[in-house]
């Protein structure tokens, strides 16, 4: 953990990761004895397809119901021994599926069918929970048509190598993840946002506008990229209302293999941090357990430790080393009991430092004062809520130690559910 | 399988710079204490004495109102030791206890407490008790009058220059030197009269980042500006700007008071308006007021107008309209 400089007028300053040393291939982990895997629908006791027991393949589609939207895509073959509710960030119901896998792997034939003719469709149905989870619910949806694909080639966060290496090492399936984008959305805008050191890496190599960001933390926050590409930023509606989506460059490069090799990736590439910093790069199927990357790079865990999923900035915190990595686990951050700083519950004393080091200009000491308070609206409408791009720099400096970043993605959080509900209720 | 481990769960980020709110006080005690040890070497145990009991009741007072209030204890935290610091601080070496005792009351407990603590107080509470006690008390808190059993062998006047100043105007303060005042060698408070030593103090927070050098420094060129002005248009009535930033509480007053975080403002331009405001305010009292010095009240006054100056502040990015 960094420490505040001894002249503290000194502003924190970060630097992203730049994965220039990466010329390593990273640790292949052995498919675990047993995976879980979330479909992101409430759990319902009266599954007729999925049910204990059941045996499924490599890459075959599971659904609760028939007709339902939601699915995962199981990544080893095996029985199924478990299905149970899994209660995810912010109250959200999911349902956990746990497969005991089996030593013969059996590829599933349905999207090797369905690869034959690349269509928003097919996307839609076998990509959702495939590596870099790719989110097509916002192009089917025609109220708030998208006109421009983000694809977001850096990491979200600092210490994390992991988009940047796909970047680097799957460009051709990233260019051919492009092109089927290209095809099934009929969106002809597509832009990439790669480092501005590695610019001439890719222009003119990628059949995409590049879009260049800084090194400089938070630079390469989605929230700032698209502040640089549009000079806005969303508000409760979310970014579809500005008719623009990203997908992380991990989910087009997988986009790309699946259709070249008619199989559905199911490894997702993942940063371990250990408890030193030092960094290791794994790849794993999606569902293994956390305990089963940290085992294999032997890291041990104690108690009173952190595992965080994410970066040290705006990862979170899990808390069982048994909880499977998800489509979207860039990175496993361990930190050691005693490098954890404690939040507390003390008031803001209004010292400035959030506002001297707030990338956004957000007036953080007053919206504070009202996230606390559960005045949400007042904060997105006086203080700026939505002007903050969620770089979690204000926590970092804040000598009250209050969680500000926590109670400004609540906020968030919150407005967004009741404008979904008040669209919902628009005839 | 191995028995289950408790992990740590919280919110991002997970990493902080590892300041807090105990560090910052006692680092600025630590930058107050040359000053105030100046004021010992001057004026002997009588200080020292008036320093103790300003912290230990500005300790007791808010623990009490932690008891009364049920809340967290926060007397850890510093911030009640340096407002008892900062309190003995302006006040003469000849006050009496029950002075100290009140002073640390109206602070802590008016100035503070009933606001809900630190961070709530509109007014710097250690200003807010001086100034009630300087109104309620003068006598008691002149310095010449409380000072006049002390000798002041290395002084070139034994009086205070400011209130000389004020009494019979520039020609009577004309043979001090700047030096010497600002060496701390002038009747005055405990701990405010020693320059040296407070700008001593106030460079080190600046470095550290625990004031906001844009007020300190605003004050002080607005004092100086708005003095100088004023020397230009009468040099027979008002004093040349240098003597009012070596005398009273002006430097005390910029890097310790005007900057106290809950009641000064946060942005730019607005840290800029507040510290010149509170400079123009101070030489407008001094020179034509009917106050001897006009730091407290200029302060006071400026802690008022925070929250509006502060509105002003750059656009957040990515605003729609
Ligand atoms: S409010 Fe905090 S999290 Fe949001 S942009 Fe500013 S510093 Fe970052
Ligand atoms: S850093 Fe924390 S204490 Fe300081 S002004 Fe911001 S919110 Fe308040």
């Amino acid at each position: 953990m960094r420490k505040r400089s001894f002249f503290g007028l000194s502003k924190p300053c970060f630097r992203y990761e730049l994965a220039t040393g990466t010329t390593v291939s990273p640790v292949v982990i052995p498919v675990p004895e047993k995976v879980t895997l979330y479909i992101k629908t409430p759990y319902q006791k009266t599954s007729a397809v999925l049910k204990p027991g059941r045996s499924v393949k490599t890459g075959e589609r599971l659904v609760l119901h028939e007709a339902d939207p939601c699915s995962v895509i199981s990544s080893v073959t095996g029985t199924i021994c478990d299905i149970s509710p899994f209660l995810a960030d912010f109250g959200n119901a999911w349902t956990a599926v746990t497969i005991r896998t089996d030593k013969n792997e059996m590829a599933d034939t349905a999207f090797s069918k369905a690869a034959e003719q690349p269509s928003l469709d097919t996307l839609n149905r076998f990509f959702p929970s495939c590596p870099g989870e790719p989110d097509f619910s916002a192009l089917a949806d025609d109220r708030h048509p998208v006109h421009t694909l983000v694809i977001y080639g850096g990491n979200a966060d600092l210490l994390i190598d992991t988009g940047l290496y796909v970047l680097k090492t799957h460009i051709d399936a990233i260019n051919a993840g492009i092109q089927i984008l290209r095809n099934a959305t009929g969106i002809r805008n597509i832009a990439i946002a790669v480092p501005r050191e590695s610019v001439q890496n890719y222009s003119g190599h990628l059949d995409a506008q590049v879009q260049p960001f800084g090194s400089a933390y938070p630079q390469a926050q989605p929230l700032m990229i698209l502040h640089a590409l549009t000079g806005r930023l969303p508000d409760e509606t979310g970014t579809a209302a500005m008719g623009i989506h990203f997908f992380r460059a991990e989910a087009v490069a997988a986009i790309g293999r699946a259709f070249a090799d008619g199989r559905l990736p199911v490894e997702k590439n993942v940063t371990v941090i250990d408890k030193t910093g030092k960094k290791h790069l794994a790849i794993a199927r999606i569902g293994t357990p956390v305990g089963a990357l940290l085992k294999a790079f032997g890291i041990t865990v104690d108690n009173q430790d952190r595992i965080i999923f994410g970066g040290p900035m705006t990862g979170n915190a899990i808390y069982s080393e048994d909880l499977p990595i998800g489509p979207d686990t860039d990175a496993i951050l361990v930190q050691a009991k005693s490098d954890i700083a404690l939040y507390s519950d003390y008031p803001c004393i209004n010292c400035g430092d959030c506002i001297r080091v707030c990338p956004a200009h957000v007036p953080v000491n007053l919206l504070v004062r009202f996230l606390e308070a559960g005045q949400y609206t007042d904060g997105a409408e006086l203080y700026d809520l939505y002007s903050c791009i969620e770089c979690g720099l204000c926590s970092y400096v804040c000598p009250s130690r209050i969680p500000i970043f926590q109670y400004i993605k609540l906020a968030k959080y919150e407005l967004g559910r009741i404008s979904f509900a008040e669209e919902m209720n628009e005839p | 399988m191995n028995p289950k481990k408790t992990l740590l769960v919280s919110h991002a980020p997970f990493w902080h710079d590892g300041g807090g709110i105990p560090e910052r006080s006692y680092h600025t005690l630590l930058a107050a204490l040359p000053a105030a040890c100046a004021g010992i070497a001057f004026y002997g145990a009588p200080a020292l004495g008036v320093i103790c009991l300003s912290i230990s009741t500005a300790i007791l007072w808010e623990l009490l109102m932690n008891r009364i209030m049920r809340r967290p204890i926060t007397v850890g935290d510093g911030n009640a030791a340096l407002v008892g610091l900062l309190l003995a601080m302006l006040l003469p070496a000849s006050a009496p206890w029950w002075v100290v005792v009140l002073g640390t009351f109206l602070a802590i407990v008016i100035g503070m407490q009933i606001f809900g603590g630190i961070g709530g107080n509109p007014f710097n509470p250690v200003v807010l008790g001086t100034a009630i006690l300087s109104v309620a008390y003068g006598r008691h808190l002149d310095f010449d009058a409380g000072l006049v059993n002390f000798t002041f062998t290395a002084f070139a006047s034994s009086t205070d220059p400011i209130s000389a100043l004020k009494a019979f105007g520039p020609e009577a303060v004309s043979h001090l030197r700047y030096l010497d005042l600002f060496l701390g060698k002038q009747v005055g408070g405990i701990g405010s009269t020693c320059g040296a030593a407070i700008v001593l103090g106030g460079i080190y927070l600046i470095f550290r980042g625990f004031i906001r050098w844009e007020i300190s420094i605003a004050f002080l060129a607005s004092v100086y500006l708005s003095a100088a002005l004023f020397n230009m248009a009468d040099p027979t009535r008002f004093a040349p700007p240098l003597f009012h930033l070596v005398t009273g509480y002006t430097l005390i007053g910029a890097f310790f008071l005007a900057t106290e975080n809950s009641s000064s403002p946060v942005n730019l331009f607005p840290m800029l308006i507040y510290g010149a405001l509170g400079g123009v305010l101070t030489v407008l009292i001094r020179n034509i007021g009917a106050y001897t010095d006009g730091v407290l009240f200029a302060i006071l006054v400026i802690n008022l107008t925070n929250p509006l100056v502060d509105k002003i502040r750059p656009r957040a990015i990515g605003k729609a309209a």
